[in-house]
């Protein structure tokens, strides 16, 4: 049979046909909102209309099996009517209370995890790893998957003092929003990258490449009609390999993970923050990193220790300090831990004032 | 029978509470030789400690520029059904709401052409289909574009616009995200499908500072929500949490940013003068706080992830603005601040990187507006600063 007749410039559907009457009706007209559990919360309007949310976790990759089996939930106790978050868990919208249990008593019936509202951990945004990215230097799936194995109970029913965003990126190009998590995985490399001078020649844009570089390490090799990494000043970061596939990064024995804290964009109390280095390196360990959940575990509960309700993870450690943070957590301080980048100076302590 | 391939590291990820992405990419596996190769390619990764995936070619659909992400395996002889395993980005709904009847066409076209596998949803926001090969791209898009859906952005182009759930489902927006985001991406079509852009643009829309869409880490264009006016205070309300055991000087008074807030035990007085609009108390105290006044709001660019100066946050260049439809001055502004991007942007440079390079005054200039206290955290600090002729004259 013969494809349909295409159509271009149409952009989406008008999002209107895709809420659910409750919504249609009382569109810009809430009044509040209460959370009732780790993974149920309601709505309710000016008019007096009330909609439940029950949230559920995905793991963002979903077979057409999986979507199926939501279509049919959502049509069961939803009117047909769905949404998915921007941290990729799915809501199923419920307008008539009754149907709340039997749609929970399902959920649980079939394993599936209600949860991430509230001052808790919720899913974690992340990237495409090994499964479909060309630079990544891990896998991001599976470190979700073990992350929120570990924290579980964090995200169906234990509370944290503010929510905690976890993110993991599979390379510095941080497609997930690492740079503002409040606990976040980015994968790296660590070893200048081996140039294929014959593929350069006929594959790559020399003033392109060169224009790569964040800190001016590629200059041409005019004899070869290729370029040249200055080896001291590379910070192994690959932007050259996205623009050059030549200018190979890949290194298994040396790529590997370094974990960020202290970000968030929310302005609530204090101003959004990017995440800031804490510890620079652990190695790829698949299929389960056990040393990035213990490292992540470590932080968080010295996190829920410290904490007042309330603080965000950044907030927390900018009261104690940084200082204070190493001393806590126990994790070691290194010269990777002092910027030489960029905003370098902006980050050294022109004061005398710091806890021992 | 679709191929079978022994995954033993894998399978490693099929324990534990949290769904696993093994099992999805099994499930679709029993049925797709695409989806087979794919899940023995990653379990050679996992093997390996590395990627097998080279760059995009080009590839999409006819007319279009982008929509379509090229992959291809560069292990395609031992993984043939992966060679070539595109990624098909589907244009979001505004706030992400689906019906049953949608998504199970969806289904149905996706296990027809392609591994069966998808993202709910991308990075940016797009509903992703993850691999297929390039005979099918056509195909897919006659079946989506006839049933009323669009390819979403790529490359060097707009990205899919999109938002939090604002006005849909939420006290908090005081702006139509999910109306200003349909606007604006209908607006630009071809600035999304034929890219023509020095490097990418994102738009993203937040109701409100608590910014559940992250724009201000992660667009080109952030719009949040704001308003000008009190926060009324039902005192009843606020006494109801007292009751149900809210510290209310140590979480909402103690924390208040701009020290507004007194309580004396009985009463909640803000200092709606000095409020600078975080939201923690309206977030913390739902009920017994909400904006009054004029709704509209700040306009702020020029945040990304690190390449290539270093992550950048994004900054305001319009402290406030009304957005009400059909949101000509906010179109205008992104029309004159892309007129400045081509005018002077380098290739692959980001519009926020190329204003930090030229300077603010330069693009405030260029797309008429002027400075004031609310774009700067601080003034200047350095005594090296430009005089035009104009300014020498004043």
């Amino acid at each position: 049979m013969a494809a349909p007749q295409r159509r271009t410039d149409i952009g989406p559907p008008h999002f209107k046909e895709f809420l659910p009457p409750v919504i249609q009706k009382n569109y810009g007209d809430w009044k509040h909102h209460e959370v009732l559990s780790g993974g149920v919360m309601v709505h309710t309007a000016n008019s007096g209309d009330k909609l439940w949310s029950v949230r559920v976790a995905s793991p963002r990759l979903l077979s057409t099996d999986t979507i199926r089996d939501y279509a049919a939930m959502a049509e069961k106790y939803c009117g047909g009517y769905i949404r998915f978050t921007t941290r990729n868990n799915v809501e199923f919208l419920v307008s008539d209370e009754k149907n709340l249990e039997p749609l929970q008593k399902e959920l649980n019936s079939k394993k599936y995890m209600m949860g991430g509202i509230g001052p808790r951990i919720s899913n974690i945004v992340h990237t495409q790893g090994w499964i479909h990215c060309h630079s990544a230097a891990s896998d991001a799936s599976g470190i979700v998957k073990v992350l929120m194995d570990e924290f579980a109970d964090y995200f169906t029913t234990k509370e944290t003092p503010n929510k905690v965003r976890l993110a993991v990126a599979c390379c510095v190009n941080m497609c997930g929003a690492v740079h503002c998590s409040d606990i976040a995985v980015v994968a790296i490399h660590r070893k200048v990258p081996t140039i294929d001078h014959d593929k350069v020649k006929n594959m790559c844009e020399i003033p392109s490449t060169i224009a790569a570089c964040p800190t001016g390490a590629i200059s041409p090799e005019p004899s070869k009609k290729s370029v040249k990494i200055n080896a001291d000043k590379c910070m192994y970061c690959g932007n050259c390999f996205t623009v050059c596939p030549p200018i190979e990064i890949h290194d298994p024995e040396y790529d590997g993970v370094a974990i960020v804290v202290g970000g968030k964009v929310g302005n609530l109390r204090s101003n959004p923050k990017f995440s800031k280095l804490a510890i620079p390196f652990i190695k790829n360990n698949p299929p389960r990193w056990p040393e990035v959940t213990a490292a992540v575990k470590k932080i968080l509960d010295a996190y829920i220790a410290g904490a007042e309700k309330h603080e965000r993870v950044g907030e927390w450690i900018e009261r104690i300090g940084w200082e204070k943070f190493f001393k806590i957590t126990g994790l070691p301080f290194t010269f990777q831990h002092i910027d030489d980048f960029v905003v370098a100076r902006e980050t050294f302590r022109t004061a005398a004032t710091f806890k021992w | 029978m679709p191929k079978k391939y022994e995954t033993p590291l894998l399978d490693e990820l099929e324990k534990g509470p949290f769904p696993s992405f093994v099992t999805e990419i099994k499930k679709a596996a029993a049925r797709s030789d695409m989806a087979a190769d794919e899940l023995g390619q990653l379990e050679k990764s996992y093997r390996d400690k590395r990627g097998y995936w080279k760059h995009g070619g080009i590839v999409g659909v006819r007319g279009y520029g982008s929509g379509v992400i090229g992959r291809y395996s560069s292990l395609a002889d031992q993984f043939p059904d992966v060679a070539n395993f595109h990624t098909v980005r589907i244009n979001c709904t505004s706030g992400f709401f689906y019906t049953s009847k949608f998504l199970k066409e969806m289904c149905d076209i996706w296990d027809k052409y392609g591994s069966g596998l998808t993202n709910l949803h991308g990075s940016t926001g797009d509903l992703v289909l993850l691999g297929t090969n390039t005979e099918n791209l056509e195909p897919i898009f006659a079946e989506f574009s006839s049933r009323g859906w669009d390819l979403g952005g790529s490359g060097s182009a707009l990205r899919t616009p999109s938002c939090c759930v604002g006005p849909a489902r939420c006290e908090w927006s005081n702006i139509d995200t999910l109306g200003i985001t349909y606007s604006v991406t209908q607006e630009f079509q071809d600035e999304m499908h034929r890219p023509a852009f020095p490097y990418k643009f994102k738009i993203k829309t937040a109701g409100c500072a608590v910014d559940c869409i992250a724009s201000i880490a992660r667009a080109d264009l952030s719009i949040i929500g704001t308003w000008k006016g009190k926060i009324a205070v039902d005192q009843g309300e606020v006494a109801n949490y007292a009751k149900k055991g809210m510290k209310i000087q140590e979480e909402i008074v103690n924390k208040c940013p701009s020290k507004c807030m007194s309580y004396d035990g009985k009463e909640l007085k803000i200092d709606d003068d000095n409020c600078v609009r975080c939201m923690h108390c309206i977030a913390k105290m739902t009920k017994a706080l909400k904006p009054t006044g004029e709704k509209g709001a700040t306009i702020l660019m020029g945040s990304k992830a690190p390449f290539v100066i270093g992550a950048t946050l994004s900054w305001v260049i319009v402290p406030f603005m009304k957005l009400e439809e059909p949101y000509d001055e906010l179109k205008d502004l992104i029309r004159k601040m892309w007129e400045f991007w081509d005018e002077h942007g380098k290739n692959r440079e980001r519009i926020g990187e190329l204003v930090i390079r030229k300077g603010m005054r330069e693009f405030l200039e260029f797309i008429g507006i002027d400075p004031v206290p609310q774009q700067v955290k601080e003034p200047r600090r350095d005594p090296f600063f430009f005089w035009t002729e104009a300014d020498l004259q004043k």
